[in-house]
């Protein structure tokens, strides 16, 4: 039981966690998206059909990532290179990304593909407990589970990483070291919204493996909410979005089986979760102990004195 | 960009005003749809119904809204297309009743259907269908079909449409097969492919061998192709999702009574009335049966199914015990058609929880 739910959970997670990753990519280098919601459809059109059309789900993969880094593109445009309002660029982002798969993805509605297979590390994989969850997966959630890594790696123990971060915590000081600001901010906005878009592909190609218009179902948003949570973190990231996923997958188990706790209540977890995590990193923010990078949303430009 | 991205708008909205350019006949009919064309179930069923209605020789070529919520955003559209002179206006949520009744109010030149509500007006009728009726004859060949006697059901809200559902059929069930049992697991949301999903997983790993599913996508049915079980759909015919799992599906057949709507405010005999049509007007039908179903079973169904549109048959006639063992219906007594609209108890072989 125990290993059905944390394989259940693992699964649940993983959406949210590609969509988390992306997001802290661009909030690190100093960008917020609100656009997450749409990019998450975008990538899961652009997979299942890449996947449909080649018969291939590592081109669908692909497709996503390309797609969405292009669609990311018209987000890093108004926000990096003409300092437009991120909220709203993010907010249009979305409704874009809701529209433009609803038109698109006419012609996949009803279609089918074979779905993400899991593929069982020898071994690994007969462990007790953790081998179904973590080593009989798919190829996207082995890729998850090294990105969570990677990226930590790339934040924190390389320079590149260094220069991103010194982008969005102060621009300006970046500047005056020779960082190219726009050129990180332009690549940390569509790198991010490629991940996100591997996000829905993952809900379009192994979750359920068919196109829905708007089949993200809000996924976008508990990403938004858990780049806060995670503290800007990838490892927390991966702990938040297995979390939800985990009390989910669990909520239903609990009335498979057929036990009478209210589900009102299990549902309700994440959610006093979230206000929690608010509530502390607000007081954070006000002690100054933060996380958050100091120059989030603010757009920047060489001539302005702060 | 900014202006691609208007420029993209534009298109969009010129895809919807393509369908209102007039050619001068009579009805004029408008569809405020709750979900997307796209979603392959609930809106999708009501789609095909308004382009059979299109094909009457007195229609001008109809206009249809997606995705539309209910309250203050459903009174805006519908008054878009009362001012574009629709004359005829189908809305196809319960969360779309009081705007529609409020658009009523103001314009009483124009005849308004609402599915699923309760409230009328002099130019307001309401329809729904009795999908009870389909659901019992699934119910018979899901308890004829399951080996463990374990049968899962995802449903979507506790709300008496979906418990009349379930309801049904587990009768259907237990009318064939009195010891299999009808596990149900709330996902607490029409629509989210991953939670109906993992609720039908969670289902399967309790050990039910048979699906059946009140919610808006196929994610069910794919649940069940992928790890060998049965699966009854719903909504529409999804059986290219579930090709080996899929037996059945209790389906909307939205075409009869939008045609009969047309037709009857086209000759000017339309009353507002509460249309809940059943079997017999064939708005509601049991998908063509699966090969995987025996031919004794196949016969046994299709008898039920006569007699329900002879009227011989109800399937909640009595006796009925609810889960806790009390009579609620004696024998001989058929339930109301009050009763079944707010059905908030499980019959006995249901299992799950019911949050008040």
């Amino acid at each position: 039981m125990v290993e059905i739910l944390l394989d259940a959970t693992v699964r649940a997670g993983t959406p949210i966690l590609f969509a988390t990753l992306g997001a802290i990519l661009n909030e690190r280098a100093g960008i917020i998206n609100l656009g997450i919601e749409g990019l998450m459809l975008i990538g899961a059109l652009a997979g299942f059909a890449g996947t449909f059309y080649s018969g291939s789900s590592l081109i669908g993969i692909l497709a996503a990532f390309a797609v969405t880094f292009v669609v990311g593109s018209i987000h890093a445009l108004i926000t990096v290179q003409l300092r437009g309002n991120q909220i709203v660029s993010g907010l249009a982002l979305t409704m874009f990304g809701i529209g433009v798969t609803a038109l698109f993805g006419r012609e996949m509605v009803g279609q089918t593909i074979g779905g993400l297979e899991r593929l069982p590390i020898p071994g690994l994989s007969q462990l007790p407990i953790v081998g179904r969850a973590f080593f009989q997966q798919d190829l996207l959630i082995y890729t998850s589970f090294a990105l969570v890594f990677l990226l930590w790696f790339f934040l924190y123990r390389t320079r590149t990483g260094l220069a991103l971060r010194t982008v969005g915590e102060n621009p300006a000081a970046a500047d005056t070291c020779g960082i190219s600001v726009s050129l990180y901010r332009f690549l940390a906005v569509t790198t991010g919204a490629g991940l996100v878009g591997i996000g829905g592909a993952y809900l379009s190609l192994a979750m359920t493996p068919m196109w829905i218009e708007n089949m993200s179902a809000g996924r976008g948003w508990i990403a938004v909410a858990l780049v806060i949570f995670s503290g800007w973190s990838s490892g927390k990231a991966m702990f938040g979005a297995y979390l939800f996923g985990g009390i989910t997958a669990m909520q239903l188990r609990f009335q498979a089986i057929g036990t009478d706790i209210s589900t009102h209540i299990l549902q309700m977890l994440p959610y006093v979760f979230t206000i929690l995590v608010l509530v502390v990193s607000t007081i954070r923010l006000q002690k100054g102990s933060s996380q958050q990078p100091q120059g989030l949303g603010l757009p920047y430009d060489r001539e302005d004195r702060k | 960009m900014k202006k691609t991205m208007v420029m993209a708008l534009v298109v969009l909205l010129c895809g919807f005003a393509g369908h209102a350019l007039a050619q001068n006949k009579q009805i004029k009919a408008g569809f405020i749809y709750v979900g997307p064309v796209g979603d392959a179930g609930y809106t999708f069923a009501h789609d095909q119904g308004r382009q059979e209605m299109e094909k009457l020789p007195f229609t001008e070529p109809s206009t249809y809204i997606e995705s539309v919520p209910g309250g203050a955003e459903a009174e805006r559209v519908i008054n878009g297309l009362v001012r574009r002179n629709h004359n005829l206006i189908f809305t196809t949520s319960f969360g779309h009743m009081d705007p529609t009744i409020n658009v009523a109010a103001r314009n009483k030149e124009v005849v308004f259907m609402h599915a699923s509500g309760y409230k009328t007006a002099e130019n307001v009728g309401t329809y729904f269908g009795r999908m009870y009726e389909p659901r019992y004859l699934s119910g018979m060949i899901a308890g004829k079909m399951t080996n463990k006697n374990i049968i899962g059901y995802v449903a979507a809200f506790p709300i008496p449409e979906v418990i009349r559902g379930i309801n049904a059929f587990t009768l259907g069930v237990r009318s064939v097969n009195p010891d299999a049992q009808v596990r149900v697991v709330w996902t607490q949301t029409w629509f989210d492919p991953g939670v109906e999903r993992d609720a039908a997983d969670s289902l399967l790993d309790v050990g039910a061998d048979v699906l059946a599913m009140h919610q808006d996508t196929p994610a069910t049915l794919q649940a069940a192709e992928a790890r060998g079980a049965y699966v009854i759909g719903y909504n529409s015919d999804n059986r290219r999702f579930a090709p080996n799992a899929f037996l059945t599906a209790p389906i909307w057949n939205w075409a009869p009574l939008y045609t009969y709507v047309a037709e009857a405010v086209h000759s000017g005999t339309w009353v507002s009335e509460q249309f809940w049509w059943g079997m017999d007007k064939d708005l509601v039908r049991l998908a063509s049966l699966s090969d995987r179903i025996p031919t004794d079973v196949k016969i046994l169904v299709n008898q039920r199914a006569e007699e329900i549109k002879a009227g011989t048959f109800h399937p909640f006639s009595g006796p009925i015990k609810n889960r806790d063992g009390q009579k609620v219906i004696d024998a001989g007594q058929t339930m109301s058609d009050p009763d079944l609209l707010s059905m908030n108890f499980f019959v006995e072989g249901v299992q799950g929880t019911l949050s008040n």
